[in-house]
């Protein structure tokens, strides 16, 4: 085939990621490096280590990283559980627990707020069993249900995937070989679904500590991450150039995430299992 | 024994878990009174006034009319890179992944806000800012659904069709579309939901006076929310799995195709 002629076909999408993707992002990093009248400065980049900044980006950080590890932790024995039952059809059982990322985000964040509320339902069904009221909404906790709710299929996909497609071969051969449950579980199951997991983690971790919507809806509006800093920056406070500068040292803190969990969008993402 | 039973229970809670705050809105676009907690009786008046709604239909409409057309002009614009990616040299191939990896794993709020910076120097934000939003984050996944399709298909069937004298034009549409055809409709499907559930990147580039219904839900959050909006979330979750269904259709049965070769 004429690998010449067949290149031609690129030339809209790269100029679609020329004018949307990079032009775009080249214009944050000249806002944040330029004072609302246009002069040069690092006064926006700077702004991080403001100590309402920093603990912003430090809450940020904590909530991601406690939902990611929860995120683990309800995923990890799911996938074990799904491996040795007698399931035929697991792709279905898959298929079941990731519908219900598909629900529209803002009304999954309702839901969960509805249920916890003051007023809502658990405190509804506590009541009448004559416990008393749970009052987590506005709390981190609150937020941190919240993002294990909305991103927890995110984590299930990719690890479900992973320890699913380890052949029994290798888990037989270590038995015949006198491994015990726990050593196949450290030595062979966890090492071999690492890759599950970090795919994983970027995709909970990531969405959670750029969150401004779930803070805001759950956290009443009180607790500030880094991501509500910079909503507010760009509609209340309409500083467009902090606004820029603090995105920029969000944009890091994801660039270290995706490099330090080593995984790059694959097939194990979502929608990929349909 | 009781292992399995923990087991089953284990992935019971979770399922409860996940599904619970789904079932709690659906049950209540049921509920006659405006209580969120307490079921007074059976009612399809929520749907009517859905219905009759007229920024809820609006929305809706926004809404649909983003997400399939966005779609549509993503899956050309993605088919025809993916097939150019494809043919590439190891080089340029990481190069184009790299690219299309930026909008998949970059903060939805930073994308927004670069798209935003970017648009209101030459357009007034709204429909049209909305729309090329949408297409910038949907391509990505288009390719990514086309492209291992494109791998793990038989070029030798594409090149004896051209030995044995159709053009490549010919041999492309009657040879490669079929194959690809799985891989495009679940990319296309893939991206029409993306956009349907897309709230930070529409918020930041839609400007004043278009909402999708994302944004319509946000707005009304802190105003208080009517029933119609969980009349409107169970008929959007139930569109959602119909999609999801037919997708799933399509490329079950393509698998079984590729087990009888």
């Amino acid at each position: 085939m004429n690998r010449k002629k067949i290149q031609v076909l690129s030339i809209p999408y790269v100029i679609w990621i020329i004018g949307f993707t990079v032009i775009p992002l080249l214009f944050v990093f000249a806002k944040a490096v330029t004072s609302p009248q246009g002069a040069f400065t690092a006064g926006n980049l700077i702004a991080i280590f403001d100590p309402v900044h920093r603990k912003a980006l430090f809450l940020s950080i904590e909530l991601a990283f406690i939902s990611s590890i929860l995120c683990i932790l309800i995923s990890y024995p799911v996938a074990l559980i799904l491996r040795s039952s007698k399931i035929r059809n697991k792709k279905i059982i898959l298929f079941v627990m990731i519908l219900p990322m598909w629900m529209n985000f803002i009304l999954r964040i309702l839901a969960i707020q509805m249920l916890i509320s003051k007023n809502g339902l658990i405190n509804h069904f506590l009541s009448l069993l004559g416990l008393g009221k749970i009052s987590i909404i506005n709390t981190e906790a609150a937020i941190i249900i919240g993002m294990v709710y909305d991103y927890l299929p995110y984590m299930l996909l990719p690890v479900l995937n992973c320890v699913l497609a380890i052949p029994d071969d290798i888990i037989e051969a270590s038995k015949d070989l006198g491994a015990n449950r726990f050593t196949v579980l450290t030595k062979i199951l966890i090492p071999l679904s690492l890759s599950g997991i970090g795919s994983g983690i970027t995709m909970v971790f990531v969405p959670s500590m750029t969150e401004f919507v779930i803070a805001n809806i759950l956290g009443g509006g009180k607790i500030m991450l880094l991501g509500n800093v910079i909503e507010q920056e760009f509609s209340v406070t309409m500083n467009w150039n902090l606004g820029s500068g603090l995105s920029v040292t969000l944009m890091i803190f994801v660039l270290l995430t995706t490099l330090i969990s080593g995984r790059t969008v694959s097939e194990t993402d979502k929608g990929f299992v349909i | 024994m009781i292992g399995k039973i923990l087991g089953k229970t284990y992935v019971g809670i979770v399922m409860l878990f996940l599904y619970a705050p789904i079932m709690v809105l659906i049950a209540l676009s049921f509920n006659a009174s405006r209580s969120r907690v307490l079921w007074t009786g059976f009612t399809l008046k929520w749907y009517t006034a859905l219905f009759h709604s007229n920024a809820i239909m609006k929305a809706f409409g926004t809404t649909m009319a983003l997400a399939f057309l966005s779609a549509a002009i993503a899956s050309v614009i993605g088919l025809l890179a993916a097939l150019a990616i494809y043919s590439m040299k190891r080089r340029d191939y990481k190069i184009m992944l790299f690219f299309t990896n930026i909008p998949l794993l970059n903060a939805d709020i930073v994308t927004g806000i670069a798209l935003m910076l970017w648009f209101v120097r030459f357009l007034p934000l709204g429909f049209s800012s909305v729309l090329m939003a949408h297409i910038t984050f949907n391509i990505p996944y288009v390719i990514l659904c086309i492209l291992p399709k494109l791998e793990t298909m038989d070029i030798r069937q594409f090149e004896a069709a051209r030995d044995l004298g159709a053009n490549s034009a010919y041999a492309f549409t009657r040879i490669m579309i079929p194959d690809l055809i799985p891989g495009i409709l679940a990319g296309f499907f893939m991206a029409v939901t993306m956009s349907m559930d897309d709230f930070v990147i529409t918020y930041f580039t839609k400007g004043a006076g278009v909402n999708t219904l994302s944004t319509l839900i946000y707005g009304e959050i802190r105003k208080g929310i009517k029933p119609e909006m969980y009349a409107l979330s169970s008929v959007l979750f139930l569109l959602v799995l119909i999609i999801l269904i037919v997708v799933n259709l399509l490329t079950g049965s393509e698998y079984k195709n590729s087990e009888r070769r």
